[in-house]
């Protein structure tokens, strides 16, 4: 049976970044895994794809903290969040796998299903949607409001899966 | 902060690392993609008992209104699932369980008035040919059509010890759409 679940590509960042992306990719996989182990300043994580900061984003939520269990939705946004904000104690992780299924057809809207979570605040997890139907070829992460930035030695991993 | 946007060609140039293609324990081992006509259910047959564990990856729709599949093992349609979820709904997050149940949960699905909207599906199925063990199976679905929606985590168990050889994934009374894609992964160990 063909082996799969490739790493594409890994940056651990040397210093205090707004944005990171990964571009260029190949529609050579079915799903995209991406893995994110990130701290920062403020604002939960969000994702966008192919550089549309449209209002073409969507998701619903669901989150512990702790005390109770909530459901939160965003519709027509500019991208797609996070359940924890990265700020909540200082030196925290925020660790999250993103599955981006089917990736490369260019049939069906784009849907992310991710867990996420804070250890010190919260777990989650968010079904994501991205109303076109083009093949993701860029996939941008970034802390939410403007001038936030992810923290030095925050690690992104991106990982294709090809199925027979 | 200005921003990083490099493309993989380049990327060592700026600290990316990337990657040659490497082999892994983490294999395909089939796949179904429904085609126009639909279909009434997947079935991934005699599965190689050569894993430690089993994945499923899918992307599903209904032909219909239905918004939910699942899914049953070795063709037992008795009273030998049972499962617990949490939902949510974008309002609320509610919990549920299931005992003595003919089924298995399988994941959201979307459905055919949502024009290009899939549910998504991630399901391990953990030490599947363990023959001192009930099965378990632990998913992650959900379905979001920018304004309605739901996304789940659920367990579910199989209380059976034979190792698993086949799946059978279904809605109640309808088909499955086109496009429909489900993938099925073994895990080594």
């Amino acid at each position: 049976m063909p082996t799969t679940y490739t790493p594409i590509a890994t940056t651990t960042l040397g210093s205090n970044t707004g944005t990171v992306t990964f571009s260029s990719i190949s529609g050579t996989y079915t799903d995209l895994v991406l893995i994110t182990n990130v701290s920062g300043n403020d604002g939960a994580i969000c994702i966008r794809f192919n550089s549309d900061t449209g209002s073409n984003y969507s998701n619903t939520g669901l989150r512990g903290n702790g005390t109770s269990a909530s459901s939160t939705r965003a519709t027509n946004f500019s991208y797609i969040a996070g359940t924890s904000n990265l700020s909540v104690t200082a030196g925290s992780l925020q660790t999250a796998i993103w599955n981006i299924q089917n990736y490369s057809n260019t049939t069906t809207n784009k849907t992310v299903l991710f867990r996420d979570g804070m250890a010190t605040h919260i777990t989650g997890a968010t079904v994501g949607l991205w109303r076109n139907t083009a093949a993701i070829t860029s996939v941008s992460l970034s802390p939410e409001f403007g001038a936030n930035v992810f923290y030095t030695g925050s690690t992104f991993t991106l990982y294709g899966v090809k199925s027979a | 902060m200005s921003p990083i946007l490099q493309t993989l060609a380049n990327a060592s140039a700026y600290g990316y690392q990337t990657f040659a293609a490497a082999g892994g324990d983490f294999q395909s081992i089939a796949t179904v993609t429904v085609g126009a006509g639909g279909s009434s259910s997947i079935t991934f047959a005699s599965i190689p008992s050569t894993y430690q564990h089993l994945q499923l990856r899918a992307i599903t729709k209904n032909a219909s209104s239905a918004n939910f599949a699942a899914m049953r093992f070795n063709s037992d349609t008795g009273s030998n699932y049972s499962a617990h979820y949490l939902d949510g709904d974008g309002a609320s997050a509610t919990a549920g369980a299931a005992s003595n149940y003919d089924r298995s949960y399988f994941g959201y699905t979307g459905t055919s008035s949502q024009t290009n909207i899939f549910g998504v599906s991630v399901i391990d199925i953990l030490d599947y040919k363990d023959t001192n063990k009930y099965k378990t199976v632990r998913v992650l679905t959900g379905v979001d059509a920018n304004g309605s929606g739901t996304v789940e985590l659920s367990s579910s168990s199989w209380r059976n010890t034979a190792a698993i050889t086949d799946i059978n994934i279904f809605f109640s009374s309808t088909n499955f759409a086109q496009y429909t894609q489900v993938a099925l992964y073994g895990i080594k160990g």
